[in-house]
């Protein structure tokens, strides 16, 4: 018993260095770890899969340095998979702070498939508006976006002939760090009949499921794990899947920490009682 | 092994470090780290909405175009700048009256159809274990916060039901969360094993 209460005081530094360790040293010695696609994740790729060629995928950016490890993977597994299968991604971003990541993985991708820009993808960077331009772009795109990122009108690029809104929209599919998916989901999905696929950071992935269930989004990819999933069925593994290994050792660890912890709760509890009935 | 020679990723490993050097206790490190990423992170806010909002939305127009019904709204939004001012504060009011109203407008109808399609997904339209998983999670969490009546006999025993959802649902959030925190640390410990040592590939 005496341990579990050495335990419960022992120095939260060391359990840092276990978890770093345990986060480490997979890295290093690469453990072949399965990733089993779940079906939320599954979805979004049949749909994209099933999309007929020149099809209009519109990614929103909502996110930023903060949710780079989850979100980037797969923004850089679904340009893989949309310039493979000659879709064009048009790129817009809600959060101002994740131009430069959208930007990034964009040119980056395009440049590893030779895509060419404004024929085969396009990239309207950020604009102010969030809930207006959401529903704006209902009506006209270029009411918000007269210039792509660099302040070339939109109208002298092949990739934004006949792309006006939603209508013209195949799939929307926004990689979300906070609350914007709400607003996709209500305006542009609800109002304007958008198919919407969504990847979420872990922390918000269980409050979306139910917009999946209810069958207002067409997929999810829930954090680094719903990433690796999308990497795996794209065929080219990369970093997300490279953490799996790493992400399950820690969780497993976790767990044993939170079971020991709990039993050092409920020996200490027992002491006091005891304790206190003397 | 091959050391980065690219100065640009040294600087966002040190910074990396001096982030990281908190879990052993505050130190000057952590806070320069800490002030620089709020301070880049404000100048560059600034600087994009600078660009895309004050000379997008308003300079060129007004300038260019000369379109000065975008007076109207920059007016509105001035005037949100008379809450610094005590004797004409209450005009920042109008603009707040715009933005709830035209909010709101926005808001109920998109609303009612985002709420009915819950309610509809909530319907059993065949017999599965999930969906009665659902109506049954669904019933006994709204009696949990049904307080009209009090909480005991058969409306306790269901609002019993409803808090073991409640627990099941933030249960599931919190191992999402840990999820979400070690996929950040396994991401920086790529970034400082892979593009500044040279470890992995």
């Amino acid at each position: 018993m005496n341990i579990f209460l050495k335990l419960s005081k022992v120095d939260r530094r060391f359990i840092y260095i276990f978890i770093a360790l345990v986060v480490i040293l997979p890295l290093i010695l690469k453990p072949k770890f399965p990733v089993v696609p779940t079906k939320p994740v599954q979805d979004v790729y049949d749909y994209v899969e099933n999309l007929p060629e020149g099809s209009k995928v519109m990614i929103s950016i909502d996110y930023d340095a903060a949710s780079m490890p989850e979100q980037q993977p797969f923004l850089e597994a679904l340009l893989r998979q949309l310039f493979r299968n000659k879709l064009k991604p048009i790129l817009v971003v809600q959060w101002q702070l994740g131009a430069p990541l959208g930007t990034t993985a964009l040119e980056k991708i395009a440049r590893e498939t030779q895509a060419i820009y404004g024929v085969d993808y396009i990239n309207l960077g950020y604009r102010p508006g969030y809930v207006a331009q959401i529903v704006g772009i209902g009506k006209e795109i270029r009411d918000y976006f007269k210039t792509d990122y660099r302040n070339i009108p939109l109208d002298s690029f092949p990739i934004m002939k006949n792309v006006h809104n939603y209508n013209d929209i195949d799939l929307l599919v926004g990689l979300e760090a906070g609350a914007t998916y709400l607003v996709w989901i209500e305006y542009a999905g609800g109002r304007f009949k958008q198919k919407i696929a969504l990847a979420l950071n872990a922390v918000s992935a269980p409050d979306a499921y139910y917009f999946y269930q209810s069958k207002q989004i067409i997929g999810l990819v829930g954090g680094m794990k719903g990433a690796a999933e999308y990497e795996a069925l794209v065929g080219k593994p990369d970093l997300a899947v490279a953490g799996m290994a790493s992400q399950s050792y820690s969780h497993l660890v976790i767990i044993i920490f939170i079971i020991l912890g709990n039993i050092a709760y409920f020996v200490e509890k027992s002491r006091k009682a005891k304790e206190g009935g003397k | 092994m091959a050391l980065s020679s690219n100065f640009w990723i040294w600087i966002a490993a040190i910074l990396t470090l001096a982030i990281y050097s908190f879990l052993y206790k505050d130190n000057p490190f952590y806070k320069f780290a800490e002030y620089l990423l709020v301070g880049i992170s404000i100048g560059y806010g600034i600087s994009v909405y600078w660009h895309n909002t004050i000379i997008t939305k308003v300079f060129n127009p007004l300038v260019y175009d000369k379109n000065f019904l975008v007076l109207i709204p920059l007016l509105l939004g001035l005037l949100m700048f008379s809450r610094f001012f005590k004797n004409v504060a209450y005009l920042s009011r109008i603009p707040i009256a715009f933005v709830v109203g035209a909010g709101t407008g926005l808001s109920v109808p998109s609303s009612f159809e985002f709420l009915f399609k819950q309610v509809y997904a909530t319907m059993p339209t065949k017999l599965d274990i999930g969906i009665i998983i659902i109506v049954i999670g669904v019933i006994s969490t709204l009696i949990y916060f049904f307080f009209s009546l009090e909480h005991k006999g058969f409306v306790g025993r269901v609002s019993r039901v409803g808090i073991t959802f409640i627990m099941v649902a933030f249960g599931a959030a919190f191992g999402y969360t840990i999820m979400a925190r070690v996929s950040l640390f396994i991401g920086r410990i790529q970034f400082l094993l892979s593009d500044w040592l040279g470890i992995i590939k």
